[in-house]
C-alpha cells in the first residue's frame, strides 16, 4: 500500500450482447468494479428485469420456509467450502420447480401431522375423562341415597344437549355433561355455573395428572375433568352455553360401566394406531428435510447470486440499435486486464456471437476512493475511515497510523505486565484466526475485538516497550541493570548515621554527594524511584514534557504531510502560501518550547538544580516581551525570542491573505499567465482528440485527467474564499495552542493508569502477603484470583478502552485536521462475497 | 476425573488464570527469596522490627516467598483440573449430533 492511497479510476462502458448474465456473474465473482445506476429515474417496479427478481424473491421465500422447518427439526445444514456459481437461466426453472415441489410436500405433511395430533389429543382427553368420571360416579354412588337407583332406570330419550342420559323423576330429567377444561378457568367456571343455574347443578371435577398440549395455542398446561349433573332441560341448555363460552372440550358420557369399559378399550386401540401413524409421519418428514438440507446451502447461495445479477442488470441501459446492454462502471486502472479477461470468460460461457468489450469514457465526476489493504492494515484503515473516507488520491494517514496509534496508546498505557497479557491475548487471536473465521460468532463485541486483533497486538507490543521505559510492571519496578543511586554512599560520606535513621521518617538523598548518584540507568526510569515518596513529582515533570514533545512532533508531521497533497493536486502555490506559514508558526512557537525543554535537560545538572529556571515562565515572558529581570537561559535569548515571535506573527497575515489574493490575481489573469493558459488549452484539445477507444493509452496516467481540486473557476467569489481562509487561519493558529495542550492527556492517562495499578496492588495483593500463618497461606490463592480478575476488567479492559479512545481522538482531531479532508466516497465493488445473506442474519444457516 | 462440572468457557478461564498464577506467583516467590528491596512494603513488617539486625526482615521475606511458592503449587493443581475438564468438554463436543440425541432420549 503506497502512502498515496487511492488507486486511479476510470469510468468504463461495457457493452454486452447476449451474454450479459454470464459476464456479470464473472465480474461478481472477481469483485473488481462498481456499477453505476444508469436508470436513476426509473422506479424499481418499472425496470426491465422485474419479473426475474420477483421469481428470485419467491424462491427465497420458499427457501426461508424450508430453512425454518429444517431448523425446527434440528437438522444441521452442511456448508460447502466453495460457494457455487450463479446458475444459468435454464437451470433456474429447474431449481424453481424443485423448490415448489418441496414446499407443497412439506406443507401437506405438516397439515396431516397436525390433524393426527389433534385427533390424538382428543382421544387422550376422552380417555382421561372416562377414567376420572368413573371415580366420581363410584364415589358419589357411595354417598348418595339414590345413587344406585339411577343405574337401574331405563334410559329415556336423550336430550339434544349433547349426550346426557334422561331420567324421569318428578318430571325432571337428570342430565350429565362431561368434558375437560383448563385448570386456570375452573374456579370462574364453577362460580358461573352456581350463579346461573341457581343450585340445580352439581359440579365435580378432578385434575388430570398428565399435562396436555392445547393445540390452538401450543401451550402445555394442566386440564381438569369435570362432570356436571343437572336437572331439567333449560338448565341443560344453559350449562351447554356456559361450557361453550369457557372453551371446554365436551365428550359423550357413557351410561353404564360396560359401555364405559367398551369405549375405553376402543379408545386404547385407536390411540395406539394413531401413535404409530404419527411416528411414521414424523420419520417421513425428517427424511424429506434431511434430503433437502443437503442442497439447501447451495440453493441459498445460487438464489442470492442470481438476484444480485438481476439487480445489476437493472442498472444497465438497453441500447436498442445495437441490441446490447450498456453498463457504466468504475474500475481501478491496475485491474483493467483482469476486467477484460472476465468479460471474455463471460462471453465464452454465454456462447455469445459478439464478445463484450470495454471502453473508457471521459468523465468529470470524482471517482470513488479505493485503498487496498491486507488483513494487517485493514484494521488501521477502518479506524481512519471511521473519521472519513479520504478524497480521491489524497494522502492517507493509515500507513503512519500503524505505528503512531499503538505508540500513543502505549504512552498512555505503559505497563510491562499488562502489555504482556494484552499481547498474549492478541497473539492467541491471531494464531487461531482461521478457526475463528470459520466460527462466525454472533456476538458483536467479540467480533469487534477479533477484527482489531492486529491493532491489539501492536498496542500490546508497544506497551511492553513503554512499560520497560516507565519501569512499571504491575506497579512494581524491575531492577535489571542495577540502580544508579547508592544509599551506602550517604553513610560513607558521613551524611547519615544510624541515629539519623532512627529519628527521621523521611530522608533525602543528595546527588551532589560523591558516590550517591552513579550515572543514569541504562534503559528507562531508575527502579529506586519506585520506593521514593516524591516519585510523582519527578515522573509528572518528565511525562508532561514528554507529552508536549511528542505532540509537537506529531503535529509537525501532519503539517508536512499536507505538502504531498498540495504537490499531487498541482497546487504548488499552496506550498508557499499555506504550508510554509503554518509550519513556521508551529515551529517558531512550539518548536521553540521543545527546544527549551531539551536545553534545560542538557544544560542544568544536579549542581545547578536549585537555580534552574522554569521554562513556562520564560515562555510566557517571551509572549509578553518582558523578562529583563530574570537571568537568561543562554546568551542571546531575548534577541532570538523576539526574532521567533516576529516570524510567527508575520506568518499569520500571510496565511490569512496570501491564498485569496493569489487566487484573485490568477482569476484576473495575472501577467504572463494568459499565454500559459492558452497553451494549456491547446494542449488539452489535442489530448482530447486522441482519446479514441485505443486500449494502450489507458494504462498511462496522462495529463488528460489532471484532477484539479479547484479547476480554474468560471466565477470567482472573493469574499467566499477570504472567509474560508480566515476560518482556516483562526482554526489553525488557535488550534496550535489548544492541540498542544491536548496532548497533555498522554501524561494524564498514564498517571491514572499507574495509580490505579498501584492501588490495586496495595489493596488487594498485599492482603494476601500479610497473612503468614500456616493455614492462611491458602488465602493467597483466592486473593490472586481476585487480583487477576480486577486487573483484566479494570486495568486492561476499562483503561485499555479509555487509552484507545484518547489515542484515536488525538489522531482524528489533532493530527488529521492538519492535512486530511476525508470527504470522499468509498469504492464498493460488486462482489458476491460482500452481499449480506438474510438467512445468516436470522441464524438459520 | 470423569465428572464434568464446568462448561468449556469456565474451564478455559481456569486454565488461563492458573497459568498466570503459576508464572506470576513463581516469579514473586523468587523475588521474595532474593530479598528484593522493591517488595519491602509487602511483607508484614512491624514498626518494632528495625533493620538492625536485618535477620528478622530476611526471615519474613523468606516466609512470604515460601507462601508464594505454595500458592503457585495450588494453582498448578487447579490448572491440571481445568485441563481435565477442558479435555472432557472437547470429547463431549465431538460426539456426532445423532448419537447425542440418542443419549438424551
Amino acid at each position: 500500500m503506497t502512502p498515496f492511497s487511492s488507486v486511479t479510476r476510470r469510468k468504463m462502458c461495457i457493452r454486452e450482447s447476449g451474454s450479459e448474465y454470464d459476464c456479470i456473474s464473472e465480474l461478481g465473482e472477481l469483485g473488481l468494479v462498481e456499477f453505476r445506476d444508469l436508470n436513476p429515474s426509473v422506479s424499481s417496479f418499472q425496470r426491465r428485469f422485474v419479473s426475474e427478481i420477483k421469481r428470485c424473491e419467491e424462491m427465497e421465500r420458499i427457501l426461508g420456509y424450508l430453512l425454518r422447518e429444517i431448523h425446527k427439526a434440528r437438522i444441521a445444514v452442511p456448508e460447502e467450502d466453495e460457494s457455487p456459481l450463479a446458475p444459468p437461466p435454464r437451470q433456474v426453472l429447474e431449481i424453481m420447480e424443485q423448490l415448489q415441489r418441496l414446499e407443497m410436500e412439506l406443507s401437506e405433511v405438516a397439515k396431516n401431522k397436525e390433524k393426527l395430533q389433534r385427533n390424538l389429543l382428543e382421544l387422550t382427553e376422552y380417555t382421561h375423562m372416562l377414567k376420572i368420571t368413573q371415580t366420581f360416579i363410584h364415589s358419589r354412588s357411595r354417598h348418595e341415597a339414590l345413587g344406585p337407583q339411577y343405574e337401574e332406570f331405563p334410559t329415556m330419550e336423550t336430550d339434544s344437549a349433547g349426550g346426557c342420559t334422561g331420567m324421569q323423576r318428578l318430571g325432571a330429567k337428570l342430565g350429565f355433561i362431561s368434558g375437560l377444561i383448563q385448570r386456570v378457568k375452573v374456579e370462574a367456571f364453577e362460580r358461573m355455573l352456581w350463579r346461573v343455574c341457581k343450585g340445580y347443578t352439581i359440579l365435580s371435577y378432578a385434575e388430570v395428572d398428565e399435562s396436555l398440549t392445547d393445540l390452538d395455542t401450543g401451550e402445555i398446561g394442566k386440564s381438569v375433568v369435570f362432570l356436571i349433573s343437572f336437572w331439567g332441560d333449560q338448565i341443560g341448555q344453559k350449562v351447554q352455553k356456559i361450557c361453550d363460552c369457557y372453551h371446554c372440550h365436551l365428550y359423550p358420557h357413557p351410561e353404564n360401566d360396560e359401555e364405559r369399559a367398551d369405549v375405553l378399550d376402543s379408545l386404547r386401540t385407536r390411540i395406539q394406531d394413531l401413535n404409530n401413524v404419527l411416528h411414521r409421519t414424523e420419520d417421513y418428514l425428517r427424511q424429506v428435510l434431511q434430503k433437502a438440507s443437503e442442497s439447501a446451502f447451495s440453493w441459498v447461495v445460487q438464489v442470492k447470486k442470481m438476484k444480485a445479477i438481476y439487480h445489476i442488470l437493472n442498472l444497465c441501459s438497453f441500447d436498442v440499435t445495437n441490441k446490447c446492454l450498456i453498463a457504466e462502471v468504475w474500475c481501478p486502472i491496475s485491474d483493467l486486464a483482469k476486467l477484460r479477461g472476465a468479460l471474455e470468460e463471460g462471453s465464452r460461457k454465454g456462447d455469445a456471437t459478439v464478445p463484450s468489450f470495454v471502453n473508457r469514457i471521459p468523465c468529470t465526476d470524482t471517482p470513488p476512493t479505493l485503498l487496498r489493504s491486507n488483513k494487517f492494515t485493514s484494521g488501521f484503515q477502518s479506524i481512519v475511515e471511521a473519521y472519513g473516507v479520504g478524497d480521491y488520491r489524497e494522502v492517507s494517514p493509515a500507513p503512519y497510523t500503524i505505528i503512531t496509534f499503538p505508540f500513543l496508546f502505549a504512552v498512555m498505557f505503559g505497563d510491562l505486565g499488562h502489555g504482556i497479557v494484552m499481547s498474549l491475548f492478541a497473539l492467541w487471536m491471531v494464531l487461531t484466526e482461521k478457526k475463528q473465521n470459520k466460527k462466525r460468532s454472533n456476538n458483536e463485541i467479540w467480533t469487534t475485538f477479533f477484527n482489531g486483533r492486529y491493532i491489539i497486538l501492536m498496542m500490546g507490543l508497544f506497551s511492553v516497550y513503554t512499560g520497560l521505559i516507565y519501569n512499571d510492571c504491575f506497579s512494581k519496578s524491575l531492577n535489571i541493570f542495577g540502580s544508579g543511586w547508592s544509599i551506602k554512599a550517604m553513610f560513607t560520606n558521613q551524611q547519615w548515621t544510624n541515629k539519623t535513621l532512627q529519628n527521621n521518617a523521611l530522608l533525602t538523598m543528595d546527588p551532589n554527594v560523591s558516590g550517591v548518584f552513579n550515572g543514569p540507568y541504562p534503559f528507562g526510569i531508575d527502579p529506586i524511584w519506585n520506593m521514593a515518596v516524591n516519585r510523582l513529582s519527578f515522573l509528572n515533570s518528565y511525562k508532561m514534557k514528554m507529552s508536549v514533545i511528542v505532540g509537537v512532533i506529531h503535529m509537525s508531521f501532519g503539517v508536512v504531510l499536507s505538502v504531498f497533497n498540495h504537490l499531487h493536486f498541482k497546487q504548488k502555490f499552496n506550498v508557499y502560501l499555506l504550508f510554509l506559514p503554518e509550519l513556521l508558526f508551529l515551529l517558531c512557537l512550539f518548536g521553540y518550547l521543545v527546544f527549551m525543554i531539551f536545553y534545560k535537560w542538557l544544560a542544568f545538572s544536579a549542581r545547578e538544580s536549585n537555580r534552574a529556571p522554569s521554562i513556562l515562565i520564560h515562555f510566557i515572558n517571551m509572549f509578553i516581551m518582558q523578562g529583563k529581570d530574570i537571568t537568561p537561559l543562554y546568551p542571546g535569548q531575548t534577541g532570538l525570542q523576539i526574532f521567533l515571535l516576529l516570524v510567527a506573527m508575520l506568518s499569520v497575515p500571510v496565511l490569512l491573505l496570501g491564498k485569496p489574493l493569489y487566487l484573485y490575481w490568477l482569476y484576473r489573469g495575472g501577467k504572463g499567465l494568459r499565454r500559459r493558459r492558452g497553451y494549456e488549452r491547446v494542449r488539452r484539445a489535442s489530448e482530447d482528440n486522441s482519446i479514441t477507444p485505443s486500449y494502450d493509452d489507458d494504462e498511462e496516467e496522462g495529463f488528460d485527467e489532471v484532477s484539479n481540486r479547484e479547476p480554474l473557476p468560471k466565477q470567482f467569489d472573493f469574499a467566499d474564499v477570504c472567509l474560508h481562509q480566515a476560518i482556516h487561519t483562526i482554526e489553525f493558529c488557535l488550534g496550535c495552542i489548544s492541540n498542544t495542550a491536548s496532548y497533555l492527556r498522554l501524561w494524564a492517562l498514564s498517571l491514572a493508569h499507574a495509580q490505579l495499578s498501584e492501588v490495586l496492588w496495595a489493596m488487594v495483593m498485599r492482603l494476601g502477603f500479610k497473612i503468614t500463618t500456616k493455614v492462611g497461606v491458602v488465602f493467597l490463592v483466592p486473593v490472586f484470583g481476585l487480583f487477576a480478575t480486577l486487573t483484566v476488567s479494570i486495568l486492561l479492559v476499562m483503561e485499555g478502552l479509555s487509552a484507545f479512545l484518547h489515542a484515536l481522538r488525538l489522531h482524528w482531531v489533532e493530527f488529521q485536521n492538519k492535512f486530511y479532508h476525508g470527504t470522499g466516497v468509498k469504492f464498493v465493488p460488486f462482489d458476491f462475497s460482500l452481499l449480506p445473506s438474510v438467512f445468516e442474519q436470522e441464524g438459520l444457516l | 476425573m470423569r465428572v464434568l462440572f464446568c462448561g468449556p468457557k469456565l474451564a478455559a478461564c481456569g486454565i488461563v488464570l492458573s497459568t498466570w498464577g503459576v508464572v506470576m506467583l513463581g516469579l514473586l516467590g523468587i523475588f521474595f527469596i532474593t530479598h528484593s528491596a522493591g517488595l519491602i512494603e509487602d511483607i508484614p513488617l512491624q514498626r518494632e522490627d528495625l533493620p538492625n539486625p536485618p535477620q528478622r526482615v530476611y526471615d519474613l521475606y523468606n516466609q512470604v516467598g515460601y507462601n508464594c511458592f505454595i500458592a503457585a503449587a495450588i494453582y498448578v493443581v487447579l490448572g491440571a483440573l481445568s485441563c481435565c475438564q477442558m479435555r472432557l468438554n472437547k470429547k463431549k463436543e465431538y460426539l456426532p449430533s445423532a448419537a447425542k440425541t440418542l443419549t438424551t432420549k
